[in-house]
């Protein structure tokens, strides 16, 4: 009848006391004017906040307490995601490394990768940068041409990354590089290495998004060493580890609730007394979302089971960004107010944030068009 | 639920799907869409005990969990069943009394008119809710006359020709969450369509791949369209967003919250059937617009269902008004109370 279904997770006791002392923590940090909730969320890089978050224990939760976790359920850690963005933190710095990099390394690294890297995030002091797309390789991802040479000791890596977010401010990139030849597949021959961003070879040059923010880069790799124990998985794997990075990257409560701060600034424009339309318009939305929140705990679930729900993440995620997009459509048609960055009050300014960033909902993590098709090869149709 | 309970619902779950998959024919769902009551297939159904799924076993019901006894309601829906299945499993827990005859669930106007009762003159009894409270009221005490909703079904309109009936008491979890009789009879419907469009929905998706699959155009099956494969993926997104919501309200059931519940799932509910209606359709073409086509057994459904005991646009209402006089702050630890999963075992009703 259905073929992907999102059974309800239900919370263990753990989860539920680190939302109240996530919620405390949160509390506190706008108390004392640290963040100002309605300009903020993932893509704020704010190091001082990622710092004060890791030293409460907030970051890299589910891993082994050797590495610096606290063998946490998914679940409390999908608990403290949550909150962390609707609060709209300026959760950016960690983000990515807590999301994907980490697990990635826990679960392909060597020993040293896992022993030097993973207390470092978890402390909220080393943060991480995604190396996949190039200029000719998008969503054909498949189709990098960045290579990696065998030499001494390790490995050579010439070629070039393009929207790398936050590649200016953090301490290494997982790099996806060819090591061989395509195959038939054209998914053989890949390898994924941790590049530290000090290594010599490596030049960063920003790119300026349309909202005049710097966040993504390009980055240049000249023979830049990385040593053998800083590769994951085994050579030719890079394929299949990616794969299981995207999965990582796209199952998260960070896929609707990017812009949740604009929905509350919303409510609190229009007032406790909402004409109809105004109620209508902001119920349709409530409900989208509780489906949406519903269907995350539920990925949060599998996950915890060890599940790989690339298809169920896909669907939330195409639904979660069609959400984030919509939402700045329905606020401008139901409040008077001209998005604006300047001084005119913390509505327009986060009307203007969001209007201005929407369009990237859809693209990064991998489009809404590849999202889509990899569904209907979910329900048998490729 | 221990696991003789568990393996009691899941026969329960395969000998409906069993019933309703031999006996729910296209001839019957022809013979019922603006024909007589099924009467037989009726007995059938009640002699699998389905009605008596969400009454308790101390009550004389089989007392199946939230999740199995509305996933029958979702069951009988996916095949589009020509009967009150969902009203009289309600009624009987509602008024906690194992009567396994026909029964609906009525909603009374300010001036006491009963409009377009689902099966309102095939009912035995009708659960009324008016302003005062819930009564349990006999077919004799109404009149009836009788109308047919868009896709066949029975919708009468009910007068009640005498004072008697039985007063039922609105449970305190439903009275907790609004002082209003009907309203609160109101979100219990919702819930029961919330969870039939859910099943439709994954129905009419499953139709519309089969179709994409089978049909052949410019040479290759529909299905290997990419425009049609986006469509398709839409579609199965929207089916699984309701199939998730409308399971949280079921689990609501017996819970303060109920309503909340009960209405986002119905919100997202209705605003999935114009989306997914629009794209099965279209993907089956000229063919799916045929009476001769089943594919309308479900798209009429659903079109009936999504304005009954609230359309999405009444319960968007419900919602914005109430978020919106918590103020912004309330709505997330809202939102997690009312699409937290609550454990098995832990049901309450
Ligand atoms: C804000 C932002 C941050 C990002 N951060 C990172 C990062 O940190 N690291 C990183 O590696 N990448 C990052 N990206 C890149 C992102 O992953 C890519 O933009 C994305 O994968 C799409 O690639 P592209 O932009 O080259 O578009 P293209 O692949 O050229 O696609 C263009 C259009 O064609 C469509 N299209 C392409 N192929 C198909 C197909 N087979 N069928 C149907 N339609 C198709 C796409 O959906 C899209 O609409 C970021 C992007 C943005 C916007």
């Amino acid at each position: 009848m259905q073929q992907f279904e999102f059974t309800g997770a239900v919370l263990p006791p753990a989860a539920e006391a680190a939302r109240g002392s996530i919620r405390a923590f949160l509390a506190e940090e706008v108390a004392a004017a640290r963040f100002q909730p309605h300009r903020c969320t993932w893509s704020s890089f704010d190091s001082g906040f990622s710092q004060r978050l890791g030293a409460a224990g907030f970051i890299g939760i589910t891993w082994p307490e050797e590495y610096g976790g606290q063998s946490a359920s998914s679940l409390t850690r999908f608990v403290i995601t949550e909150e962390i963005l609707a609060a709209g933190s300026p959760c950016g710095a960690h983000w990515i490394a807590d999301r994907q990099s980490g697990p990635q390394i826990l679960r392909h690294g060597s020993e040293r990768a896992k022993r030097e890297i993973l207390p470092r995030i978890a402390r909220g002091e080393c943060y991480f940068g995604i190396g996949m797309s190039e200029p000719g390789a998008g969503s054909d991802l498949a189709a990098v041409r960045t290579r990696a040479e065998k030499v001494e000791g390790g490995w050579s890596i010439s070629g070039q990354k393009i929207w790398t977010t936050n590649a200016h401010h953090v301490h290494y990139m997982i790099v996806l590089a060819r090591t061989g030849e395509r195959g038939e597949s054209r998914h053989e021959g890949l390898t994924q290495f941790v590049v530290d961003m000090q290594t010599p070879g490596i030049e960063v040059r920003g790119i300026r998004d349309m909202a005049g923010n710097h966040e993504f880069n390009e980055v240049f790799f000249d023979n830049c060493f990385v040593p053998d124990d800083m590769v994951l998985g085994a050579e030719g794997d890079g394929w299949a580890l990616v794969t299981g990075e995207l999965a990582f990257e796209r199952s998260g409560p960070d896929r609707f609730l990017s812009d949740y701060q604009l929905l509350v600034g919303l409510i609190d424009a229009v007032g406790p007394a909402p004409d109809r339309l105004q109620a209508v318009e902001i119920g349709r939305m409530v409900a989208e979302l509780a489906s949406l929140r519903r269907m995350s705990t539920s990925i949060a679930g599998m996950l915890g089971r060890g599940e790989q729900p690339v298809v169920p993440a896909a669907i939330v995620k195409d639904l979660g960004t069609g959400f984030e997009q919509a939402l700045p459509e329905v606020a401008r048609r139901l409040v008077d107010c001209e998005p604006s960055l300047g001084a005119e009050g913390p509505f327009a300014e986060a009307l203007a944030e969001t209007v201005l960033r929407a369009p990237s909902f859809s693209l990064r993590g991998g489009t809404r068009e590849i999202l889509r098709s990899m569904i209907a090869r979910g329900i048998g149709l490729r | 639920m221990t696991d003789t309970q568990n393996e009691m619902a899941a026969i329960v779950a395969e000998q409906a799907e069993r019933l309703f998959a031999g006996a729910v024919s296209r001839e019957r769902l022809e013979a019922a869409d603006g024909g007589p009551f099924d009467t037989q297939l009726w007995t059938e159904v009640q002699q699998m005990g389905l009605p008596l799924a969400l009454l308790a076993e101390t009550e004389g019901g089989i007392g199946l969990a939230l999740g199995q006894a509305f996933g029958l309601a979702r069951r009988a829906a996916a095949h589009a069943l020509q009967l009150p299945l969902g009203e009289t499993m309600i009624v009987a827990a509602l008024t906690s009394t194992p009567a396994e005859a026909p029964a609906t669930l009525a909603l009374a106007k300010d001036d006491g008119a009963l409009p377009s009762v689902a099966w309102g003159g095939d009912a035995a009894q009708v659960l009324v809710a008016d302003a005062q409270g819930w009564q349990l009221v006999d077919a004799a005490d109404v009149s009836t006359s009788e109308r047919r909703n868009l896709a066949g079904e029975p919708r009468c309109d009910l007068t009640r020709v005498a004072e008697q009936g039985r007063s039922v008491a609105v449970p305190d979890w439903l009275s907790a969450d609004t002082d209003s009789p009907v309203e609160a009879l109101r979100a219990v419907g919702a819930l029961l369509r919330s969870v039939q469009i859910s099943g439709a929905l994954g129905r009419a998706v499953e139709l519309a791949v089969r179709h994409a699959t089978e049909r052949q155009q410019f040479g290759r099956p529909l299905s290997k369209f990419q425009a049609i494969q986006h469509m398709l993926a839409v579609a199965t997104e929207e089916s699984a967003a309701v199939w998730a919501v409308s399971d949280a309200a079921a689990e609501g059931w017996g819970r303060p919250g109920f309503v909340l519940r009960a209405a986002m799932a119905k919100s997202r509910a209705g605003l999935a059937t114009g989306r997914v209606a629009a794209i099965v359709h279209q993907i089956h073409a000229a063919m799916g617009f045929t009476r001769e086509h089943e594919l309308h057994f479900t798209t009429r459904r659903l079109f009936s269902w999504r304005e009954e005991f609230g359309s999405d646009a009444l319960w968007d209402e419900w919602i914005g008004r109430r978020v919106c006089a918590a103020g912004g702050a309330a709505l997330w630890p809202q939102l997690v109370a009312s699409t937290t999963a609550h454990a098995t075992g832990e049901d309450a009703a």
